[in-house]
């Protein structure tokens, strides 16, 4: 009697090796890249992090299938690298011999990807499931698009800019011409009789050939 | 019957003879001139040009350029504006009759200039909206339909591409595709627009008052930009490669064919606009250390510009390049399965050479990316390029990105701006000056009316394939028109109004006679080389097929830029653009010669010796 549960004891993790294979059909890779997350404050990957993970895929499984029968004992990992990558596969905690297919996996780490990611303080990116794409996050759209906001303070200022300025021109206009229909008589006769050539035009010119004198020696009789 | 050169004027009974503006003191004058020669082409065309040119080697056909084509030219618009006191049209009617096209010519191209810039400065201010957001919307990609991926587009370009060619633009694959006008590029046009009018409503009244601001700001986001980005990492590496010289690049006549226009552009030489502003001022005011001035900031701006871009190019180029191997190291990590940051920057080309010869398959297999800062550094732009894709992505990498996008955007538009005001001047005051505006209209109606009749017309590049419009008008307008009415400026000042008579006009304004170099780059230099460059620019042209770059997602090869043809209308409307300001100078002289022809015919036929012409005058 001990020496078959002994060797049934010795045959399990064999057994577990055997149902773990990477490639395998319901197996899935992850990737760590801890030290381009965090930097300076990188955590070691060990045992009791990889015992962590175990947990907290357990816990994605018992969430998506409401059966609170999956332990850490149903996640099994192997072919570990220095990469910190892994293959795991689930297995049937009513059936230890049994895997839960891909799909079924896939889905629970969809449900719980955040769960996952803020345990380990990694993100999508940095903690990859390889063949289970990340649920991209919407852009945020605000009720009202900012550039409307911001158009529309700009053209508000424009708008009153542009009647204040008409609005003081005609007022200045006015009183320019309410200056001018007060003024004397007087000055405004003086204006009128002044020569209304422009002295600036004959300065340069050659002045303007007057056709009155120019054939006087002609039309005279020679002395 | 009133001859047009006598300019006699009486005044109406009752009425004042309106003074001509003037500026409120000089600082108002030189900071308008300076800000319209600063412009955008001095932040996103010379840093470009000078990295294509074999860095600090370009500087030297490039001062060669402005000290025997640009000031001479820039002294002589300034002094003819100063001494005749008129806009374009009227100075050049002024000059001779035979030459008034010149002066239409400057109007249209000053409009048509004005149409594409402003909508430029456009998109300027939709980025500026969008720069208050967090995260900047041109950083990520947006979600498709089912929120499975991200739109196709966008992963297959970048997402600084797709937000400036597809929510931008919303660019159409190729310019016969019209595509819908855009309603969220109409209403940005609308506000530059409006903001424009702000500053123009009473033409230099409240343009000298605006100019305090548009055109000194530029120079405080300038600095504060050279402060930040000497501090990013990889901003001597843009350093380094944007002024090495290269000389043997001198050998290559198109290095010079570029200065020269790069300067007459830049300088904004025979738009009518520095005529404009000059004619605003006292007589008796030295032009000739403005022109100067001028000359000099505007080069001093360019290259002082230049060191801020290239340092946040640097900076870009060597992010790219970090992710580049960042990418690299991943895939190495993974596949050989070795300890996360084992492989480092510093350390992966040991690493490679190592599995090279241990596992070469394998990492043959992985298609590692050939990673090259050189190459990064050489994805250089210009243009709309450089500000609305290279420097916006550069952008999203400085922290605080928010600010820099907020402070870079304020900047172009104000630079933009100030710009503008040239252009509208050089199509406001030769109107005024036509008295084709009725009393009764006053000033700020008739800016408005230039304002909105030019948004009517800007609404061509706001449909989808407004871009390429918009690169039509910036290649056949603001070029070759420009350089054919500058040869004619030159040779009218010259050799008709006469180099004697000018020297004495700048004598009597200037208080010294104008020296050697002015007689010298004058006379010959200065035609010479615009003739020069006249040819030489056509003959490139020429040869160059007519073509455009499209943005077609359809593409094999996209996301690069589908190469197309000019269909045969479009061309046409190339060539119209570039002939009609010139086609009016001969057209002016031909009306001109024919009126003179008709006048010396009725002379000569009907001598009335009871004619006094001294007392003709404009009221009959």
């Amino acid at each position: 009697m001990l020496a078959r549960v002994l060797l049934a004891l010795s045959l399990v993790p064999a057994l577990a090796q055997a149902l773990c294979q990477p490639d395998g059909q319901d197996a899935y890779k992850v990737r760590l890249s801890i030290k381009t997350a965090l930097g300076a404050n990188a955590y070691e990957w060990n045992e009791s992090e990889q015992f962590l993970f175990r947990a907290t895929l357990a816990f994605a499984m018992r969430k998506y299938t409401g059966q609170e029968t999956f332990n850490v004992s149903s996640v099994i990992v192997c072919d570990e690298t220095p990469r910190v990558s892994f293959w795991f596969v689930v297995t049937n905690p009513n059936d230890t011999a049994t895997l839960i297919p891909k799909n079924a996996v896939e889905e629970a780490i969809r449900l719980s990807r955040n769960r996952i990611n803020s345990a380990f303080l990694l993100s999508d990116k940095t903690l990859q499931f390889l063949g289970i794409p990340p649920t991209l996050a919407p852009p945020s759209q605000p009720s009202l698009p900012v550039w409307l906001i911001v158009f529309g303070v700009v053209m508000g200022i424009v708008t009153t800019g542009i009647l204040a300025l008409i609005i003081i021109g005609f007022i200045q206009r006015k009183k320019k011409e309410k200056t001018i229909e007060d003024e004397d008589e007087e000055e405004k006769q003086e204006r009128i009789m002044e020569n209304g050539i422009s002295c600036e035009t004959l300065e340069g010119k050659d002045g303007v050939n007057n056709g009155a004198y120019s054939h006087d020696e002609d039309r005279l009789t020679q002395l | 019957m009133a001859e047009e050169n006598t300019g006699v004027s009486v005044p109406e009974l009752g009425k004042t003879v309106e003074e001509r503006p003037k500026w409120d003191n000089k600082v108002q004058y030189l900071l308008t001139c300076i800000g319209f020669a600063v412009g955008l082409g001095n932040v996103w065309r010379f840093p470009y040009l000078c990295q294509t040119y074999g860095g600090g080697a370009f500087l030297i056909p490039y001062f060669i350029a402005l000290i025997f084509e640009g000031i001479p030219l820039l002294h002589m618009e300034l002094a003819i504006g100063q001494r005749l006191r008129q806009g374009s049209i009227g100075v050049w009617n002024s000059i001779s009759p035979f030459l008034g096209g010149v002066g239409i010519g400057s109007l249209i191209v000053s409009f048509l200039v004005a149409l594409f810039y402003n909508t430029i400065l456009a998109w300027v201010l939709w980025y500026f909206f969008h720069s208050f957001q967090d995260p900047l919307p041109w950083r990520d990609c947006p979600l498709n339909q089912n929120k499975t991926g991200y739109i196709e587009e966008c992963a297959k370009s970048t997402p600084v591409n797709y937000f400036w060619y597809r929510e931008t633009l919303n660019v159409t694959p190729n310019i016969t595709d019209s595509g819908d006008v855009q309603w969220w590029v109409v209403i940005c046009l609308a506000s530059a627009w409006g903001i424009v009018y702000i500053c123009f409503i009473r033409g230099i009244e409240t343009i000298g008052k605006a100019v305090y601001i548009t055109a000194t700001f530029p120079y405080l986001v300038l600095t504060i930009f050279l402060i930040r980005a000497l501090t990013l990492p990889g901003a001597t590496e843009g350093l380094v490669y944007l002024f090495t010289p290269k000389v043997q690049v001198l050998k290559d006549p198109k290095v010079w064919l570029d200065a020269a226009t790069q300067i007459f552009f830049s300088l904004s030489l025979a738009f009518g606009g520095l005529i404009a502003f000059s004619s605003y001022n006292p007589q008796k005011n030295d032009c000739e250390r403005d022109a100067v001035i001028v000359g000099m900031i505007n080069s001093a701006t360019s290259i002082y510009a230049s060191i801020p871009i290239f340092a946040i190019l640097g900076f870009k180029a060597t992010s790219n390049y970090n992710d580049c191997l960042d990418g690299n190291i991943l895939s190495i990590t993974n596949a050989f399965n070795i300890g996360d940051q084992n492989v480092t920057r510093e350390n992966y080309d040991s690493w490679l050479k190592h599995l090279n010869t241990t596992h070469s398959q394998e990492i043959e297999d992985l298609h590692l990316k050939h990673c090259s800062i050189q190459e990064f550094l050489d994805q250089s732009a210009s243009g709309t390029g450089l500000a609305f894709i290279v420097f916006t992505e550069a952008v999203i990498k400085m922290p605080g990105s928010q600010v820099w996008a907020v402070l870079f955007f304020v900047m172009l538009f104000s630079l933009g701006l100030s710009s503008m005001f040239g252009n509208l001047e050089g199509i406001l005051t030769p109107l005024l000056d036509l008295h084709v505006v009725p009393k009764w209209l006053p000033k700020e109606a008739f800016t408005g009316l230039i304002c909105l009749i030019s948004f009517f017309f800007a609404l061509i590049f706001t449909m989808g394939s407004g871009n390429y419009w918009l690169e039509i008008f910036n290649s056949y307008v603001g070029s070759l028109p420009l350089l054919i009415i500058a040869f004619f400026e030159i040779i009218g000042v010259v050799y008709i109004y006469g180099i004697g008579r000018f020297s004495d006009d700048i004598e009597w304004m200037t208080g010294r006679r104008p020296n050697l170099y002015w007689q010298l780059t004058w006379r010959v230099i200065s035609p010479g080389m615009l003739l020069v460059v006249f040819l030489a620019y056509i003959t490139v042209q020429v040869q160059q097929p007519a073509t455009y770059e499209a943005w077609n997602p359809n593409y094999i090869n996209f996301p690069m830029t589908e190469t197309l043809d000019y269909p045969g209308w479009v061309f046409a409307i190339c060539i119209l653009l570039s002939s009609v300001p010139c086609i009016f100078i001969p057209i002016v002289a031909l009306y001109r010669f024919i009126q003179w022809i008709t006048r010396r015919v009725r002379q000569s036929q009907n001598h009335n010796p009871y004619d006094n012409h001294a007392y003709e005058s404009e009221l009959q």
